[in-house]
């Protein structure tokens, strides 16, 4: 099961994460309690410039000194504190969740086309690899992931999401399978640039995983998004792939469609299905996306996992459920269902 | 000069019951071993011939023949085994290596029958082939492993990379390379057919290719071996693919051994060799004497051929797999297949068959993960063989790594073969493994053919359904997908190795 949820405004008009809250909480029937998460894209206009790091600390002391003695190695942290929660009695709290505001120094990647981007990444996965105390959450410009342990309206009311304002926000109800009482393992998970939410669970997440870690990721959750994550920055950043074509690799179409597409498009399918045959995503799954500048949503080739689109005004909606999105905007002008292999690719207003 | 050894006890006891015996005479036409004959109106048997082939037990109509292995007792013991004395007793009379034909007998565990295959049940649904396609097509050949794109002046953007040849498989089961000459023609033309008829490859062994093979050309792979038997610019056009053997699993480290008995005319031409030799290839190529040399080869057989077939490599699985997998995936090869040490044979020296390489689970995984940690991953495909016995070996193979595979002591005994490895003696009495005309004609390509085929086709039906089961549609999702498999009573070693988590984990 698990429930999700992307809205985007074309515009960057912002939006507070009461009604994200209120949308996410209409699918709590798709959810245990025991995650749920929130990603917002514009949220700290006063650090745009700084990469943000949302930390879960195990405590604020010597797990904390790992990752300020690490940042302090890779660049100049502008300014750190703890991320105001609120106590909610139904969350059972394990750790600290913590920001830092953090500027790499690019010369310590010389020769890379995107220096800044090569360190946060590398910092990601060393601090998480490693058993210090330590998960990073989110570590991109001007966005955060908050996570906890519980019903979204918990989680939600714990970080006070309402008094964050973002122009995308993807959010995420899980059902948990596995380690529910690990706060960093509801998505959103993100990576620098890059927020993923899937509901689903792919049969190829050993396939896909030994893929990107032949490209120097280390992924240490054993979830999907995590690799996901992983696979649209290796194929989008590293790879210079469009999204469009980035989606297709990760969802191709069948051979057997690919037979009948004229020449030159043929001749691209099976060069993508050649080269990413590794990164192919297999199962049920539904995963939305986003970026500092689109929000995707596409599902496994066959549409095991539902996939609702919706539009209004500005906004564009992507939801496991239709009452998610009226949630949010009572008077959609249009709900759509893509079929299986129709990716939905949003981006706002350059 | 004698020997005191006399005579050795029976491996095979055959008994006619004479009851039930006819007298028809069946069983001494069949046998091409000559264990039964005629005398006035009883059937003699010499069962000191035998090789339990079956084909009289086959052919007699009254169900009147059993065989009996093993019919005398040596006194038990635990280390010096009946194999161990008789090897002795063999060598001592003869003085001479000891031949043995088809596979690997040695007890060792089969690391395929210590794997267990995984199946969705509640958080992923199982994909149901009857309903919802399942892609077993395969490419074999080099990929890209990131793509190039030019715009164009009207602004549409194209793809630049230039894909290199590839094979396309509907299955990934291929029919293993075993030679003309080794082989009858009509075990050829049947095996030919049946890769046609299921949309797969054939590899032609190293015993070039006959002419009455050509109508199959665009379905088989011709083989360079170290003898370069059969090998000139016509045979490698007419191949749909050209395979270097530097090696192979069931003798790594020395070459092919064809007995003269089996060189026939047909042979010596095909091979181009003269009539009744040995026909003994080199252990190394006599132009391989270091890697940096392999490119010059693949290079000028690239270049004969004008780049338009993809090159295979064919390596035996020794200890230092992984590395000697990535130095020759360098060489500019579209595929390597890896031979385990139980892979087949039609000849080899016991000693090396039994005891020389290691297992195809364990060269398949490392070739896999080496790959992948050096980034070659795309450059070349994988293809595991050496005693792929069912269609879960096929699977099993491809989780740990591998492309596709090959078939080959499986695709004999489809056609019949009882798997009674005397095949060095040229009397295969089912037509398989021989050249006499009067028993090649035994063997009925169109009924060979379908038998091959039916094979092909169950399996595929079974990987199908197995795959499925596991929620994978398409089998490059499959392909090194460890986590799909469990390992059942194995090591810890042996389990960190294969890359593969222990059952309940």
């Amino acid at each position: 099961m698990c429930g999700i949820f992307g809205v985007m405004d074309k515009r960057r008009q912002l939006m507070d994460g009461s009604s994200i809250r209120q949308a996410l909480s209409m699918m709590n029937e798709r959810g245990s309690g025991e995650g749920a998460g929130y990603v917002a894209y514009g949220i700290y206009p006063d650090y745009r410039d700084c990469y943000a790091l949302h930390v879960l600390l195990d405590n604020t002391c010597e797990s904390k000194a790992v990752v300020d003695a690490t940042l302090g190695q890779w660049g100049a942290i502008e300014h750190d504190e703890a991320i105001p929660t609120y106590d909610q009695p139904n969350l059972r709290k394990t750790c600290t969740p913590w920001r830092y505001f953090f500027k790499p120094d690019a010369t310590l990647a010389p020769g890379s086309a995107s220096p800044e981007k090569d360190i946060i990444t590398n910092l990601v996965m060393q601090i998480n690899a490693a058993p210090n105390g330590a998960e990073i959450i989110s570590s991109g410009k001007n966005v955060g992931v908050f996570k906890a342990s519980g019903w979204p309206e918990d989680v939600a009311d714990y970080y006070r999401i309402q008094d964050y304002e973002g122009y995308i926000w993807l959010a995420h109800n899980r059902y948990a399978t596995s380690s529910p009482e690990k706060w960093e393992r509801p998505d959103p998970f993100n990576l620098h640039d890059w927020s993923v939410v899937e509901n689903g669970k792919t049969t190829t997440y050993g396939t896909n995983r030994r893929y990107v870690e032949s490209f120097g990721y280390q992924c240490s959750m054993s979830t999907d998004s995590e690799v996901i994550a992983c696979l649209i920055d290796l194929l989008v950043r590293r790879h210079g792939l469009d999204i469009n074509l980035a989606i297709r690799a990760l969802a191709p179409p069948f051979w057997e469609d690919i037979d009948r597409m004229p020449e030159a498009e043929q001749k691209l399918n099976r060069a993508l299905r050649f080269a990413y045959g590794s990164a192919t995503m297999n199962g049920p799954f539904t995963v939305v996306a986003a970026n500092p500048d689109m929000m995707v949503g596409f599902t496994d080739r066959g549409k095991l996992r539902p996939m609702v689109v919706g539009e209004c005004g500005d906004r564009l909606y992507i939801a496991s459920e239709e009452a998610a999105i009226r949630a949010m905007e009572p008077g959609v002008e249009s709900i759509t269902r893509p079929a299986a292999g129709e990716p939905v690719i949003g981006r706002v207003a350059p | 000069m004698s020997s005191n050894f006399g005579s050795m006890p029976l491996r095979y006891r055959v008994a006619i019951d004479r009851e039930q015996c006819m007298e028809c005479g069946r069983c001494i036409d069949n046998c091409s071993y000559g264990v039964f004959r005629r005398d006035g109106d009883r059937i003699l048997i010499n069962s000191r011939n035998c090789t339990a082939c079956h084909r009289c037990l086959t052919y007699c109509p009254r169900d009147a023949i059993m065989l009996q292995e093993h019919p005398c007792d040596y006194r038990n013991h635990p280390v010096w085994t009946r194999e161990v004395r008789e090897s002795i007793y063999n060598q001592a009379r003869t003085g001479k290596i000891i031949l043995a034909g088809m596979g690997s007998v040695s007890k060792l565990p089969i690391i395929f029958d210590h794997l267990m295959l995984d199946a969705c049940q509640v958080t992923t649904p199982p994909t149901d082939p009857l309903r919802e396609p399942v892609e077993l097509r395969t490419y074999l050949g080099k990929k890209p492993s990131k793509l190039d794109f030019r715009q164009r002046s009207n602004g549409d953007v194209e793809l630049s990379t230039e894909l290199t040849p590839n094979l396309m498989l509907e299955t990934p089961i291929m029919l293993g390379h075993m030679s003309y000459g080794a082989l009858s023609l009509n075990a050829h033309v049947a095996m030919a057919r049946a890769a046609k008829e299921t949309g797969t490859f054939m590899g032609t062994g190293e015993g070039g290719l006959h002419p009455g093979l050509y109508p199959y050309q665009d379905r088989m792979i011709v083989q360079v071996a170290s003898g370069r038997f059969g090998v000139n610019v016509d045979y490698l056009e007419r191949g749909a693919a050209i395979e270097l053997k530097l090696g192979q699993g069931a003798k790594p480290g020395i070459g092919g051994h064809l007995p003269g008995e089996k060189v026939s005319a047909d042979v010596s031409r095909t091979r181009m060799i003269p009539q009744g030799s040995d026909a003994i290839s080199p252990a190394p190529h006599h132009d391989i004497y270091g890697i940096e040399d392999l490119p010059q080869l693949v290079n000028s057989v690239k270049e004969a051929t004008e780049r338009k077939k993809p090159i295979f490599a064919k390596i035996a699985a020794v200890n230092g797999n992984a590395e000697n997998v990535a130095a020759v995936a360098r060489s500019g090869v579209d595929a390597i297949a890896i031979d385990g040490f139980r892979g087949g044979t039609g000849a080899a020296p016991r000693v090396f068959r039994d005891h020389v390489g290691i297992p195809i689970e364990v060269a398949i995984a490392t070739a896999d993960r080496e790959l992948r940690k050096q980034g070659l991953r795309n450059e070349v495909s994988l293809i595991a063989c050496g005693s792929i016995r069912e269609s879960t070996d096929v699977v099993k193979a491809i989780a740990l790594g591998a492309d596709a595979v090959y078939i080959a002591t499986a695709a004999l005994a489809a056609m019949g073969c009882r798997v009674c490895g005397n095949c060095y003696q040229g009397l295969c009495p089912w037509g398989i493994a021989t050249q006499r005309q009067d028993l090649v004609d035994r063997l009925n390509p169109d009924v060979a053919s379908k038998q091959v085929a039916n094979l092909i086709h169950a399996w595929t039906l079974e990987i199908t359904e197995l795959i499925g089961a596991a929620g994978i549609n398409s089998i490059e999702s499959l392909r090194g997908n460890r986590d799909r498999l469990r390992g059942y009573m194995l090591d810890e070693g042996l389990l960190e190795i294969l890359d593969v988590k222990s059952v309940g984990a």
